[in-house]
Protein backbone atom coordinates (compact mmCIF):
# COMPACT_ATOMS: atom_id res chain seq x y z
CA UNK A 1 0.00 0.00 0.00
CA UNK A 2 1.10 3.66 -0.68
CA UNK A 3 2.11 5.92 2.05
CA UNK A 4 0.54 8.77 1.32
CA UNK A 5 -2.86 8.43 -0.86
CA UNK A 6 -4.65 12.27 -1.63
CA UNK A 7 -8.02 11.80 -3.53
CA UNK A 8 -9.81 14.39 -5.09
CA UNK A 9 -7.99 17.19 -2.70
CA UNK A 10 -10.23 20.33 -3.21
CA UNK A 11 -10.17 24.08 -1.33
CA UNK A 12 -11.99 27.16 -1.99
CA UNK A 13 -11.12 30.76 -0.61
CA UNK A 14 -14.42 32.73 -0.43
CA UNK A 15 -15.25 32.03 -4.14
CA UNK A 16 -11.84 31.49 -5.40
CA UNK A 17 -11.41 27.53 -6.25
CA UNK A 18 -7.34 26.93 -5.26
CA UNK A 19 -6.67 23.77 -5.40
CA UNK A 20 -9.62 21.15 -7.32
CA UNK A 21 -9.38 17.54 -7.64
CA UNK A 22 -5.94 17.06 -6.78
CA UNK A 23 -4.79 13.54 -6.25
CA UNK A 24 -1.51 12.12 -5.41
CA UNK A 25 -0.05 8.68 -4.50
CA UNK A 26 3.30 8.15 -3.20
CA UNK A 27 5.31 4.85 -2.78
CA UNK A 28 7.26 4.04 0.41
CA UNK A 29 10.62 5.59 0.32
CA UNK A 30 9.77 7.89 -2.83
CA UNK A 31 11.62 11.09 -3.74
CA UNK A 32 8.43 12.90 -5.46
CA UNK A 33 8.29 16.24 -6.72
CA UNK A 34 5.88 18.58 -6.86
CA UNK A 35 6.11 21.45 -9.80
CA UNK A 36 4.15 24.70 -11.39
CA UNK A 37 4.36 27.82 -12.12
CA UNK A 38 4.01 30.17 -8.85
CA UNK A 39 0.72 31.02 -7.75
CA UNK A 40 -0.41 26.95 -9.14
CA UNK A 41 -1.69 25.66 -5.63
CA UNK A 42 1.71 23.72 -4.53
CA UNK A 43 2.16 25.22 -0.75
CA UNK A 44 -1.97 25.22 -0.44
CA UNK A 45 -1.57 21.36 -0.59
CA UNK A 46 1.17 21.21 1.76
CA UNK A 47 -0.84 23.56 3.81
CA UNK A 48 -3.78 21.03 3.40
CA UNK A 49 -1.44 18.16 4.32
CA UNK A 50 0.32 19.43 7.34
CA UNK A 51 -3.20 20.58 8.77
CA UNK A 52 -2.60 24.55 8.34
CA UNK A 53 -5.92 24.84 6.39
CA UNK A 54 -8.76 22.35 6.26
CA UNK A 55 -9.12 21.46 2.94
CA UNK A 56 -13.05 21.77 1.14
CA UNK A 57 -13.15 18.21 -0.30
CA UNK A 58 -11.33 14.97 -0.72
CA UNK A 59 -8.99 12.69 1.60
CA UNK A 60 -5.55 12.25 2.78
CA UNK A 61 -4.87 9.13 3.94
CA UNK A 62 -1.29 8.54 5.46
CA UNK A 63 -0.48 4.47 5.89
CA UNK A 64 -4.46 3.82 6.04
CA UNK A 65 -5.16 7.03 8.70
CA UNK A 66 -7.30 10.16 7.58
CA UNK A 67 -5.86 13.11 8.28
CA UNK A 68 -8.25 15.54 7.32
CA UNK A 69 -10.01 17.73 10.11
CA UNK A 70 -6.52 16.48 12.61
CA UNK A 71 -4.33 20.03 13.47
CA UNK A 72 -1.27 20.50 12.69
CA UNK A 73 0.63 18.89 16.04
CA UNK A 74 -1.46 15.97 16.00
CA UNK A 75 -0.55 15.37 11.73
CA UNK A 76 3.06 16.15 13.35
CA UNK A 77 2.84 13.18 15.42
CA UNK A 78 0.91 11.30 12.94
CA UNK A 79 4.19 11.65 10.88
CA UNK A 80 4.55 14.01 8.48
CA UNK A 81 7.29 17.22 9.08
CA UNK A 82 7.68 20.24 6.78
CA UNK A 83 9.91 22.95 5.85
CA UNK A 84 8.64 26.25 4.95
CA UNK A 85 9.31 28.40 2.01
CA UNK A 86 9.53 31.49 4.24
CA UNK A 87 12.19 30.00 6.67
CA UNK A 88 10.43 29.64 10.10
CA UNK A 89 13.02 28.88 12.40
CA UNK A 90 13.14 30.09 16.49
CA UNK A 91 15.17 32.58 15.88
CA UNK A 92 15.99 33.70 19.06
CA UNK A 93 16.82 29.95 20.46
CA UNK A 94 19.47 28.22 19.40
CA UNK A 95 20.25 25.61 17.05
CA UNK A 96 20.51 23.19 19.64
CA UNK A 97 16.87 23.95 21.32
CA UNK A 98 15.51 24.84 18.00
CA UNK A 99 16.21 20.82 17.55
CA UNK A 100 15.06 19.93 21.01
CA UNK A 101 11.71 21.16 20.34
CA UNK A 102 11.25 19.05 17.52
CA UNK A 103 12.02 16.53 19.86
CA UNK A 104 9.22 17.37 22.52
CA UNK A 105 7.05 14.14 21.99
CA UNK A 106 9.63 11.57 21.95
CA UNK A 107 10.92 12.30 25.21
CA UNK A 108 9.02 13.08 28.02
CA UNK A 109 8.94 14.42 31.77
CA UNK A 110 6.63 16.07 34.04
CA UNK A 111 6.08 19.69 34.32
CA UNK A 112 7.15 18.99 38.07
CA UNK A 113 10.36 17.44 36.89
CA UNK A 114 10.74 20.39 34.69
CA UNK A 115 10.39 23.29 37.28
CA UNK A 116 12.42 21.40 39.76
CA UNK A 117 14.98 19.66 37.57
CA UNK A 118 14.57 16.63 39.79
CA UNK A 119 13.53 13.11 38.62
CA UNK A 120 13.64 12.01 35.12
CA UNK A 121 15.01 15.76 33.97
CA UNK A 122 18.81 15.04 33.86
CA UNK A 123 18.54 11.73 31.99
CA UNK A 124 16.07 13.04 29.59
CA UNK A 125 17.81 16.06 28.87
CA UNK A 126 21.55 14.15 28.67
CA UNK A 127 19.19 12.23 26.09
CA UNK A 128 17.47 14.67 23.77
CA UNK A 129 21.16 16.59 23.69
CA UNK A 130 22.85 13.27 22.53
CA UNK A 131 19.73 12.55 19.11
CA UNK A 132 19.65 16.51 18.73
CA UNK A 133 23.76 16.38 18.14
CA UNK A 134 23.03 13.63 16.07
CA UNK A 135 20.83 14.78 13.85
CA UNK A 136 23.01 18.38 13.27
CA UNK A 137 26.18 15.90 12.51
CA UNK A 138 23.89 14.72 9.88
CA UNK A 139 24.12 18.34 8.13
CA UNK A 140 27.21 19.30 9.65
CA UNK A 141 26.14 21.67 11.78
CA UNK A 142 27.56 20.59 14.86
CA UNK A 143 29.86 22.99 15.79
CA UNK A 144 26.73 25.37 15.15
CA UNK A 145 25.10 23.57 18.13
CA UNK A 146 25.57 26.81 20.59
CA UNK A 147 24.70 29.81 18.02
CA UNK A 148 21.44 31.53 17.88
CA UNK A 149 19.79 30.30 14.90
CA UNK A 150 18.24 33.57 13.68
CA UNK A 151 22.47 34.06 13.71
CA UNK A 152 23.30 31.43 10.97
CA UNK A 153 24.10 32.65 7.46
CA UNK A 154 20.96 31.49 5.07
CA UNK A 155 21.67 27.97 3.74
CA UNK A 156 22.45 26.88 7.40
CA UNK A 157 19.01 28.18 8.23
CA UNK A 158 17.41 26.30 5.34
CA UNK A 159 19.09 23.24 6.52
CA UNK A 160 18.33 23.72 9.95
CA UNK A 161 14.56 23.82 9.58
CA UNK A 162 15.14 20.01 7.87
CA UNK A 163 17.18 18.92 10.50
CA UNK A 164 14.32 20.11 13.32
CA UNK A 165 11.78 18.61 10.79
CA UNK A 166 13.39 15.00 11.06
CA UNK A 167 13.92 15.54 14.60
CA UNK A 168 10.35 15.15 14.91
CA UNK A 169 10.97 11.35 13.19
CA UNK A 170 8.60 11.48 10.56
CA UNK A 171 7.41 9.01 7.69
CA UNK A 172 6.82 11.79 5.07
CA UNK A 173 8.93 14.79 4.79
CA UNK A 174 7.54 17.71 3.28
CA UNK A 175 10.42 19.99 1.63
CA UNK A 176 8.67 23.51 0.41
CA UNK A 177 11.65 25.08 -1.93
CA UNK A 178 14.60 23.80 0.13
CA UNK A 179 16.51 25.50 -2.55
CA UNK A 180 15.23 28.89 -2.85
CA UNK A 181 17.97 31.53 -2.92
CA UNK A 182 20.78 29.03 -3.01
CA UNK A 183 23.69 29.36 -5.04
CA UNK A 184 24.53 26.09 -7.70
CA UNK A 185 27.22 24.60 -5.29
CA UNK A 186 24.80 24.64 -2.54
CA UNK A 187 22.07 22.88 -4.80
CA UNK A 188 24.06 20.10 -5.30
CA UNK A 189 25.34 19.97 -2.08
CA UNK A 190 21.37 20.16 -1.36
CA UNK A 191 21.21 17.00 -3.23
CA UNK A 192 23.54 14.66 -2.15
CA UNK A 193 22.18 15.88 1.74
CA UNK A 194 18.12 15.35 0.86
CA UNK A 195 19.19 11.65 -0.81
CA UNK A 196 21.24 11.16 1.64
CA UNK A 197 18.90 11.38 4.93
CA UNK A 198 16.04 9.71 2.07
CA UNK A 199 18.08 6.71 2.95
CA UNK A 200 19.46 7.20 6.24
CA UNK A 201 16.60 7.97 8.19
CA UNK A 202 14.04 5.78 5.55
CA UNK A 203 11.73 7.96 4.71
CA UNK A 204 9.78 9.44 1.89
CA UNK A 205 9.85 13.20 0.55
CA UNK A 206 7.69 15.13 -1.17
CA UNK A 207 9.22 18.69 -2.44
CA UNK A 208 8.28 22.04 -4.02
CA UNK A 209 10.84 23.50 -6.04
CA UNK A 210 11.72 25.24 -9.34
CA UNK A 211 15.24 24.93 -9.68
CA UNK A 212 15.08 22.28 -12.54
CA UNK A 213 18.01 20.75 -12.13
CA UNK A 214 17.57 19.68 -9.03
CA UNK A 215 13.83 18.48 -9.64
CA UNK A 216 15.77 16.28 -12.71
CA UNK A 217 18.17 15.25 -10.65
CA UNK A 218 16.70 13.24 -7.33
CA UNK A 219 13.11 13.43 -7.94
CA UNK A 220 11.80 9.84 -9.25
CA UNK A 221 8.37 11.26 -9.98
CA UNK A 222 6.66 14.48 -10.63
CA UNK A 223 3.18 16.43 -10.30
CA UNK A 224 2.52 19.40 -12.18
CA UNK A 225 -0.23 21.69 -10.77
CA UNK A 226 -1.26 24.54 -12.44
CA UNK A 227 -4.86 26.72 -11.97
CA UNK A 228 -4.76 24.64 -8.92
CA UNK A 229 -5.07 21.57 -10.97
CA UNK A 230 -3.01 18.16 -12.06
CA UNK A 231 -1.42 18.72 -15.08
CA UNK A 232 0.05 15.91 -15.50
CA UNK A 233 1.75 13.16 -13.21
CA UNK A 234 4.58 10.62 -14.58
CA UNK A 235 8.40 10.23 -14.23
CA UNK A 236 10.33 13.36 -15.10
CA UNK A 237 11.54 12.73 -18.56
CA UNK A 238 7.76 11.64 -19.82
CA UNK A 239 6.38 15.30 -17.76
CA UNK A 240 9.14 17.67 -18.69
CA UNK A 241 8.84 16.53 -22.35
CA UNK A 242 5.19 16.98 -21.93
CA UNK A 243 3.97 19.81 -24.55
CA UNK A 244 1.35 20.99 -21.89
CA UNK A 245 3.97 21.03 -19.49
CA UNK A 246 6.25 23.00 -21.52
CA UNK A 247 3.66 25.96 -22.76
CA UNK A 248 2.36 25.97 -19.14
CA UNK A 249 5.43 26.37 -16.64
CA UNK A 250 8.53 25.67 -18.32
CA UNK A 251 8.64 27.45 -21.69
CA UNK A 252 9.62 27.41 -24.92
CA UNK B 1 32.26 18.03 31.20
CA UNK B 2 29.18 20.07 30.60
CA UNK B 3 27.31 18.84 33.43
CA UNK B 4 30.14 20.33 35.85
CA UNK B 5 30.05 23.55 34.26
CA UNK B 6 26.54 23.55 34.82
CA UNK B 7 27.32 22.60 38.50
CA UNK B 8 29.57 25.48 39.05
CA UNK B 9 26.79 27.72 37.89
CA UNK B 10 24.82 26.55 40.42
CA UNK B 11 27.22 26.69 43.01
CA UNK B 12 27.96 30.13 42.17
CA UNK B 13 24.30 31.01 42.06
CA UNK B 14 24.05 29.53 45.37
CA UNK B 15 26.91 31.26 47.14
CA UNK B 16 25.27 34.78 46.01
CA UNK B 17 21.98 33.42 47.49
CA UNK B 18 23.80 32.72 50.95
CA UNK B 19 26.07 35.98 51.25
CA UNK B 20 23.11 38.29 49.99
CA UNK B 21 20.84 36.81 52.23
CA UNK B 22 23.88 36.50 55.26
CA UNK B 23 24.29 40.22 54.16
CA UNK B 24 20.25 41.52 55.08
CA UNK B 25 20.06 39.57 57.94
CA UNK B 26 22.88 40.92 59.75
CA UNK B 27 21.61 44.29 58.66
CA UNK B 28 18.16 42.53 60.31
CA UNK B 29 19.62 41.97 63.36
CA UNK B 30 22.12 44.25 64.20
CA UNK B 31 19.52 46.64 63.47
CA UNK B 32 21.74 48.62 61.56
CA UNK B 33 18.76 49.65 58.71
CA UNK B 34 16.27 52.50 58.73
CA UNK B 35 12.79 51.65 59.23
CA UNK B 36 12.36 53.02 56.07
CA UNK B 37 14.85 50.06 54.53
CA UNK B 38 13.54 47.64 56.54
CA UNK B 39 9.93 48.12 55.25
CA UNK B 40 11.05 47.85 51.73
CA UNK B 41 12.58 44.32 52.00
CA UNK B 42 9.37 42.61 51.61
CA UNK B 43 8.22 44.79 48.98
CA UNK B 44 11.59 43.96 46.68
CA UNK B 45 10.71 40.49 47.40
CA UNK B 46 6.64 40.60 46.46
CA UNK B 47 7.94 42.84 43.04
CA UNK B 48 10.50 40.18 42.38
CA UNK B 49 8.16 37.12 42.35
CA UNK B 50 5.78 38.91 40.14
CA UNK B 51 8.40 40.29 37.93
CA UNK B 52 9.91 36.89 37.33
CA UNK B 53 6.57 35.41 36.85
CA UNK B 54 5.48 37.69 34.46
CA UNK B 55 8.37 37.70 32.68
CA UNK B 56 7.30 34.30 32.21
CA UNK B 57 3.93 35.20 29.92
CA UNK B 58 5.91 38.47 28.14
CA UNK B 59 9.25 37.66 28.55
CA UNK B 60 9.03 34.00 26.91
CA UNK B 61 5.48 33.20 25.82
CA UNK B 62 6.15 36.95 23.77
CA UNK B 63 2.41 37.69 25.36
CA UNK B 64 1.32 41.58 26.83
CA UNK B 65 -0.55 40.90 29.53
CA UNK B 66 -1.63 43.32 31.55
CA UNK B 67 -4.11 41.45 34.16
CA UNK B 68 -0.71 40.38 36.56
CA UNK B 69 -2.48 42.29 39.19
CA UNK B 70 -5.69 39.84 39.04
CA UNK B 71 -4.03 37.11 39.75
CA UNK B 72 -1.85 38.69 42.88
CA UNK B 73 -5.83 39.86 44.17
CA UNK B 74 -7.03 36.59 44.12
CA UNK B 75 -4.02 35.03 45.82
CA UNK B 76 -3.72 37.97 48.50
CA UNK B 77 -7.62 37.35 49.03
CA UNK B 78 -7.50 33.65 49.50
CA UNK B 79 -4.40 33.63 51.66
CA UNK B 80 -5.38 36.34 54.21
CA UNK B 81 -9.01 34.36 54.48
CA UNK B 82 -7.25 30.95 54.94
CA UNK B 83 -5.22 33.16 57.51
CA UNK B 84 -7.75 34.57 59.23
CA UNK B 85 -10.37 31.46 59.46
CA UNK B 86 -7.55 28.71 60.78
CA UNK B 87 -6.21 29.42 64.56
CA UNK B 88 -3.23 27.58 64.16
CA UNK B 89 0.42 28.37 64.38
CA UNK B 90 2.37 30.37 61.57
CA UNK B 91 4.28 27.43 60.49
CA UNK B 92 1.33 25.34 59.55
CA UNK B 93 -1.54 27.84 58.40
CA UNK B 94 1.11 30.59 56.41
CA UNK B 95 2.27 27.41 53.89
CA UNK B 96 -1.44 26.25 53.80
CA UNK B 97 -2.63 30.07 52.97
CA UNK B 98 0.58 30.33 50.08
CA UNK B 99 -0.43 26.89 48.84
CA UNK B 100 -4.19 27.68 48.12
CA UNK B 101 -3.68 31.65 47.15
CA UNK B 102 -1.01 29.53 44.37
CA UNK B 103 -3.66 27.29 43.23
CA UNK B 104 -6.76 29.73 43.27
CA UNK B 105 -4.78 32.17 41.52
CA UNK B 106 -3.84 29.16 39.32
CA UNK B 107 -6.83 28.30 38.43
CA UNK B 108 -8.12 31.71 37.27
CA UNK B 109 -5.03 31.57 35.38
CA UNK B 110 -7.04 28.72 33.33
CA UNK B 111 -9.81 30.61 33.21
CA UNK B 112 -8.33 33.55 31.66
CA UNK B 113 -5.93 31.52 29.79
CA UNK B 114 -8.71 29.17 27.58
CA UNK B 115 -10.35 31.92 26.26
CA UNK B 116 -7.64 34.27 25.68
CA UNK B 117 -5.97 31.39 23.12
CA UNK B 118 -7.46 32.94 20.28
CA UNK B 119 -6.35 36.25 20.94
CA UNK B 120 -2.63 37.49 19.95
CA UNK B 121 -0.60 40.65 20.92
CA UNK B 122 -2.81 43.67 21.50
CA UNK B 123 -5.83 42.05 21.24
CA UNK B 124 -4.80 40.16 24.33
CA UNK B 125 -2.99 42.76 26.04
CA UNK B 126 -6.58 44.16 26.33
CA UNK B 127 -8.70 41.41 26.96
CA UNK B 128 -6.30 40.64 30.15
CA UNK B 129 -6.83 43.97 31.03
CA UNK B 130 -9.99 43.98 31.50
CA UNK B 131 -9.82 40.58 33.09
CA UNK B 132 -7.60 42.14 36.04
CA UNK B 133 -10.47 44.76 36.45
CA UNK B 134 -13.48 42.09 36.27
CA UNK B 135 -11.62 40.39 39.64
CA UNK B 136 -11.05 43.53 41.64
CA UNK B 137 -14.74 44.38 40.68
CA UNK B 138 -15.96 41.16 41.80
CA UNK B 139 -13.73 41.20 44.86
CA UNK B 140 -15.31 45.10 45.61
CA UNK B 141 -18.76 43.25 45.89
CA UNK B 142 -18.48 40.12 47.44
CA UNK B 143 -19.51 39.93 50.73
CA UNK B 144 -16.69 37.36 52.27
CA UNK B 145 -13.95 39.43 51.12
CA UNK B 146 -15.65 42.46 52.55
CA UNK B 147 -16.31 44.80 49.68
CA UNK B 148 -14.90 47.88 49.04
CA UNK B 149 -13.72 48.16 53.20
CA UNK B 150 -11.40 45.36 52.50
CA UNK B 151 -9.52 43.12 54.85
CA UNK B 152 -7.57 44.09 57.98
CA UNK B 153 -5.84 42.77 60.98
CA UNK B 154 -4.63 39.72 58.53
CA UNK B 155 -1.50 38.30 60.85
CA UNK B 156 1.81 39.26 59.71
CA UNK B 157 2.63 36.52 58.82
CA UNK B 158 4.89 37.93 55.87
CA UNK B 159 6.60 40.97 57.60
CA UNK B 160 10.64 41.90 57.90
CA UNK B 161 10.58 39.42 60.88
CA UNK B 162 9.62 36.73 58.77
CA UNK B 163 11.96 37.68 55.77
CA UNK B 164 13.81 34.62 55.59
CA UNK B 165 11.01 32.99 55.12
CA UNK B 166 9.48 35.19 52.19
CA UNK B 167 13.22 35.21 50.63
CA UNK B 168 13.35 31.49 50.63
CA UNK B 169 10.06 31.87 48.71
CA UNK B 170 11.71 34.48 46.58
CA UNK B 171 14.73 32.45 45.77
CA UNK B 172 12.45 29.12 45.36
CA UNK B 173 9.72 31.37 42.32
CA UNK B 174 13.57 32.80 40.41
CA UNK B 175 14.54 28.94 40.21
CA UNK B 176 11.45 27.36 39.65
CA UNK B 177 10.93 30.14 36.34
CA UNK B 178 14.52 29.61 35.28
CA UNK B 179 14.08 26.22 35.73
CA UNK B 180 11.26 25.83 33.36
CA UNK B 181 12.53 27.59 31.23
CA UNK B 182 15.54 25.62 30.59
CA UNK B 183 12.77 22.40 30.74
CA UNK B 184 10.81 20.81 28.05
CA UNK B 185 8.27 22.77 28.59
CA UNK B 186 9.96 26.22 28.85
CA UNK B 187 11.41 25.19 24.83
CA UNK B 188 7.79 24.95 23.68
CA UNK B 189 6.65 28.24 25.39
CA UNK B 190 9.30 29.67 23.52
CA UNK B 191 8.98 28.25 20.38
CA UNK B 192 5.43 29.59 20.58
CA UNK B 193 7.03 33.59 20.85
CA UNK B 194 9.35 32.74 18.20
CA UNK B 195 6.92 31.24 15.53
CA UNK B 196 3.76 29.18 16.39
CA UNK B 197 3.36 28.09 12.70
CA UNK B 198 6.55 26.23 13.47
CA UNK B 199 5.84 25.03 16.53
CA UNK B 200 2.59 23.68 15.66
CA UNK B 201 4.50 21.91 12.55
CA UNK B 202 6.92 20.26 15.33
CA UNK B 203 4.39 18.62 17.07
CA UNK B 204 4.04 21.31 19.58
CA UNK B 205 -0.02 21.64 21.22
CA UNK B 206 0.10 25.33 21.15
CA UNK B 207 -2.93 25.69 23.62
CA UNK B 208 -1.55 23.92 26.03
CA UNK B 209 1.46 25.42 26.42
CA UNK B 210 0.17 29.16 26.07
CA UNK B 211 -2.08 27.88 29.12
CA UNK B 212 0.40 26.11 30.96
CA UNK B 213 2.48 29.60 30.75
CA UNK B 214 0.06 31.77 32.18
CA UNK B 215 -1.13 28.61 34.92
CA UNK B 216 2.30 28.57 36.17
CA UNK B 217 2.87 32.62 35.98
CA UNK B 218 -0.13 32.92 37.72
CA UNK B 219 0.42 30.41 40.61
CA UNK B 220 3.33 32.57 41.73
CA UNK B 221 2.01 35.54 41.06
CA UNK B 222 -0.84 34.33 43.42
CA UNK B 223 1.70 33.79 46.34
CA UNK B 224 3.12 37.04 45.99
CA UNK B 225 -0.37 38.05 46.83
CA UNK B 226 -0.33 35.66 50.06
CA UNK B 227 2.89 37.53 51.30
CA UNK B 228 1.54 41.01 50.16
CA UNK B 229 -1.14 40.21 52.01
CA UNK B 230 0.54 39.26 55.51
CA UNK B 231 3.13 41.94 55.36
CA UNK B 232 1.01 45.20 54.93
CA UNK B 233 -1.97 43.39 57.08
CA UNK B 234 -5.04 44.72 55.11
CA UNK B 235 -6.05 44.45 51.78
CA UNK B 236 -8.08 46.74 49.55
CA UNK B 237 -9.71 46.01 45.90
CA UNK B 238 -8.31 49.16 44.97
CA UNK B 239 -4.78 48.25 45.34
CA UNK B 240 -4.68 45.56 42.42
CA UNK B 241 -5.73 47.85 39.35
CA UNK B 242 -4.35 48.16 36.82
CA UNK B 243 -2.14 50.33 37.89
CA UNK B 244 -0.12 47.43 39.92
CA UNK B 245 -0.28 45.59 36.80
CA UNK B 246 1.46 47.79 34.82
CA UNK B 247 4.13 48.84 37.36
CA UNK B 248 5.05 45.13 37.36
CA UNK B 249 5.15 45.00 33.30
CA UNK B 250 7.36 48.09 33.46
CA UNK B 251 9.98 45.75 35.87
CA UNK B 252 9.75 43.29 32.75
CA UNK B 253 10.32 45.50 30.46
CA UNK B 254 13.59 47.58 32.64
CA UNK B 255 14.61 44.35 33.06
CA UNK B 256 14.47 43.01 29.29
CA UNK B 257 11.80 40.89 28.13
CA UNK B 258 13.07 36.85 28.78
CA UNK B 259 15.90 38.07 31.22
CA UNK B 260 15.03 36.52 34.69
CA UNK B 261 18.39 38.29 35.91
CA UNK B 262 17.22 41.67 34.52
CA UNK B 263 13.75 41.21 36.01
CA UNK B 264 15.00 40.39 39.47
CA UNK B 265 17.40 43.71 38.95
CA UNK B 266 14.83 46.13 37.71
CA UNK B 267 12.54 44.97 40.70
CA UNK B 268 15.19 45.46 43.36
CA UNK B 269 15.79 49.21 41.64
CA UNK B 270 12.01 49.75 40.90
CA UNK B 271 11.04 48.97 44.71
CA UNK B 272 13.90 51.09 45.94
CA UNK B 273 13.85 54.55 43.82
CA UNK B 274 10.45 55.53 44.84
CA UNK B 275 11.13 55.52 48.25
CA UNK B 276 14.53 57.10 47.60
CA UNK B 277 13.01 59.88 46.06
CA UNK B 278 10.67 60.86 48.94
CA UNK B 279 12.81 63.56 50.10
CA UNK B 280 11.78 65.35 46.54
CA UNK B 281 8.87 66.01 47.78
CA UNK B 282 6.24 66.99 45.28
CA UNK B 283 8.68 66.35 42.35
CA UNK B 284 8.73 62.46 43.07
CA UNK B 285 6.73 61.03 40.59
CA UNK B 286 8.17 63.39 38.03
CA UNK B 287 11.70 62.48 38.80
CA UNK B 288 10.88 59.17 38.90
CA UNK B 289 9.13 59.24 35.57
CA UNK B 290 12.34 60.99 34.18
CA UNK B 291 14.49 58.27 36.23
CA UNK B 292 12.72 55.56 34.29
CA UNK B 293 12.99 57.09 30.76
CA UNK B 294 16.44 58.00 30.79
CA UNK B 295 16.93 53.84 31.85
CA UNK B 296 15.16 53.18 28.99
CA UNK B 297 16.78 54.82 26.83
CA UNK B 298 20.35 53.40 28.21
CA UNK B 299 18.74 50.32 28.12
CA UNK B 300 18.30 50.04 24.49
CA UNK B 301 20.67 52.02 23.37
CA UNK B 302 24.29 51.43 22.03
CA UNK B 303 25.84 53.04 24.96
CA UNK B 304 24.99 50.53 27.04
CA UNK B 305 26.55 47.93 24.45
CA UNK B 306 29.71 49.40 24.38
CA UNK B 307 30.38 50.04 28.06
CA UNK B 308 29.41 45.87 27.97
CA UNK B 309 31.95 45.41 25.59
CA UNK B 310 34.50 47.47 26.22
CA UNK B 311 38.06 46.59 27.42
CA UNK B 312 37.82 47.88 31.11
CA UNK B 313 34.65 46.06 31.60
CA UNK B 314 36.03 42.76 29.94
CA UNK B 315 39.07 43.14 32.31
CA UNK B 316 36.68 43.18 34.85
CA UNK B 317 35.04 40.63 34.25
CA UNK B 318 37.98 38.42 33.39
CA UNK B 319 39.47 39.67 36.99
CA UNK B 320 36.25 38.35 38.69
CA UNK B 321 36.26 35.11 36.97
CA UNK B 322 39.74 34.63 37.98
CA UNK B 323 39.35 35.33 41.56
Amino acid sequence: MALLEVKNLGISFGGLRAVDDFNITIEKGCLYGLIGPNGAGKTTVFNMLTGVYLPTDGSILLDGTNLVGKNPAQICQSGVARTFQNIRLFGKMTVLDNVKVALHNEYNYSLASGLLHLGKYKKTEAAMDQRALEILDVFGMKEYAGLLASNLPYGEQRKLEIARALATNPKLLLLDEPAAGMNPNETAELMDTIRFIRNKFEITILLIEHDMKLVTGICEKLTVLNFGTELTTGTPEVVLNDPEVITAYLGE
Amino acid sequence: MKNKQIDKQLIKNLAIIVIVFAAIEFLLYGDLLTRQFRSLLIPVCINVILAVSLNLTTGFLGELTLGHAGFMSVGAYTGALVTMNLNLPMIIEFPIALIAGGLVASLFGVIIGVPVLRLRGDYLAIVTLAFGEIIKSIINSLKITNGAMGLSNIELHGNYKNFGYVFFLTVITIFAIKNMVNSRQGRAVCSIRDNYIAAEAVGINVSKFKVMAFVVAAFFAGIAGVIYGHNVGTLKPTTFDYNKSIEILVIVVLGGMGSIKGSVIAAIILTILPEMLRSADEFRMFLYAVVLIAMMIFNSSQIKQRILSSDIFLKLKKTKKEA
